[in-house]
Order: structure tokens, then sequence, then C-alpha cells
């Protein structure tokens, strides 16, 4: 069941990527594009979006279970650090470039768009590179014991 | 002084899909009890744990099978990709990269996390919107691209 109930999750989610038009890197070049004549769809699409989503998770947040009785996983972080704003600008860059965030990449691909499968392989390149960096860091932090007697 | 391209702009249709969005993202937390940040999600399956797989394959094929289903009742979405091959490339590493380190992207942080009322969330939209219009301006108006 969850596994319909996500799927349809994401179906209904990438609807409201290609009504809204936000599917469409041209779009969101043109919300960025503060200088030239400006696209205010974003704006909109995020107001709608934030709209409904409140009373949502304003629904949540009291529960410890869903609906289908699964353990509510809501975000505990709340340190906003380098990490988390220097994560936010690199996006920022690759979005502002592009005109491609994630789902609307994956949304592309499905339209069968050859560039929208050269960026979304680029971006699991980038998140397998995380990963790494993470795991070998990870690695460094916490040396391996010198023998068994470590564990005495 | 900014002047807004009264014929870009879809004020209604933009305002319903993002209703959309958040019914799919307040449906995806009400039933599944969790978040819908797409590069969260792509993103555990490149760390897989067992029992953690089939829903985030499920989800992200929602979202690559949303057009496919489109195309069977309404026409082809408009869809413009300025952005030549490299740049292309370049992008999708830095989307990578950065939405794992900052722990989302617009979905996650946007919208999930504006609607949660979360600061951590509100910081990192700021950030990825003002590095969005700065990128676009040095792009489209310094490089002359």
């Amino acid at each position: 069941m969850p596994v319909v109930t996500s799927f349809l999750s994401g179906l209904l989610f990438g609807f409201g990527l290609i009504v809204s038009g936000m599917a469409n890197p041209a779009k969101i070049i043109g919300f960025l594009d503060l200088s030239g004549r400006w696209d205010p769809s974003l704006a909109l699409v995020m107001a709608g979006a934030v709209a409904v989503g409140v009373c949502a998770f304003f629904v949540a947040g009291r529960r410890t279970r869903s609906l289908l009785g699964a353990q509510m996983q809501l975000p505990a972080a709340r340190r906003i650090d380098a990490r988390l704003v220097g994560g936010g600008l690199v996006f920022g860059v690759g979005w502002g470039i592009a005109g491609f965030c994630p789902g609307p990449g994956l949304v592309a691909l499905g339209m069968g768009e050859a560039k929208a499968a050269a960026f979304v392989a680029a971006m699991l390149v980038g998140m397998w590179g995380f990963e790494w960096i993470e795991k070998r860091r990870r690695q460094a932090a916490i040396p391996a014991p010198q023998s068994l007697e470590d564990y005495a | 002084m900014i002047s807004i391209d009264w014929q870009a702009f879809t004020p209604w249709s933009s305002l319903a899909g993002g209703v959309l969005i958040g019914l799919a993202a307040g449906m995806f937390v009400l039933l599944n009890g969790r978040i819908a940040g797409i590069s969260g999600v792509l993103g555990g399956l490149l760390r897989p744990s067992s029992g953690d797989v089939a829903w985030r394959l499920a989800f992200v094929g929602g979202l690559v099978a949303a057009p496919l289903a489109w195309l069977a009742l309404g026409p082809r979405p408009a869809l413009q990709i300025d952005a030549g091959w490299p740049a292309l490339v370049v992008a999708g590493l830095l989307v990578g990269l950065g939405t794992r380190y900052g722990a989302g992207c617009t979905s996650g942080h946007g919208v999930c996390g504006l609607s949660r009322f979360s600061p951590r969330s509100l910081a990192a939209t700021v950030a990825f919107m003002a590095a969005g219009f700065a990128t676009v301006f040095v792009v489209r108006h310094l490089a002359g691209a």
C-alpha cells in the first residue's frame, strides 16, 4: 500500500508541475530573470502549494503515525549552518544555469527529452559524489581500530 | 524597476498547479508519513537500505510517468530548454551536490519546509533563490548568452 500511495503522490506532484508550467525550464528562467521581463508565475505556484501544505502539515504535525499507520517522519534538524546554506547556494547556481530542479528534471525526462536525461544523469552523479565524499569523511573521522583489543 | 512579462505570466494555471503540488505533498505526508522532497527521495536510492527502496522508486516513477499519463489526455506541455549540453551537465552536477548538502530542494525546503514554518527551510530557500537570481543575471546579462 505505501508503494501505491507513493506512486500516486509522485504522479499527482508531476501533474502539478505540468499544469503550473514549472516543468518548463524557460518558465523557471523567466522567474529568475528579474532584470528582464519578469514572469512571476513561480511565486503563485509556491503560494498555492504552501496554502494547501500548511493545512496538511498542521494535521501531520499532531500525529505520530500516518493514516496508513506508518511512522510519521518529519525532519528534526533545526540548525542553520554553512553546510545548509552552502548547499542551497550551490543548488541555486545549478538551478539558474539550467532552469531545472530535481522534480521538473524527472518530469521532462518522462517527456523523452534527451537534454533532460543528460541533466538527470549529471544530477545523479552529483548526488553520488555527495555520498562518496561523505563516506570518505566518515572513514577519516573514525579511524579503524588497531586491533581487536580496541573493542575490549 | 521590474517590468512584468504579462504575456508569459500564467497566474491561474500556476496557482492551480501549485494547489496540486500541495495536495501531492499533503497526501504523501498524511498517508506515508514522509516529506515529499524530491532530492531526498531520489538521493536516498544511492544509499539503499532494506525496505527503503520500493517507495522511493515508486515516487520517482510517478513523477516520470506523469507526462506520459498527461499526454494520453491533454496536449503536449511546453518545454523549452535553452541551456546547451555542457551547461546542463554542469547544472546537473551542482544541483545534485547542492541539494544533498543543503538537505533539500524546491519541493522539500520550498514547499514542505515553508508549509511547516521551518526556519531552516526558509534559510535554504532564501539561499537557493538568491543564487538562482544572481546566476541568471550573470548568465543572461553579463555573459551575454
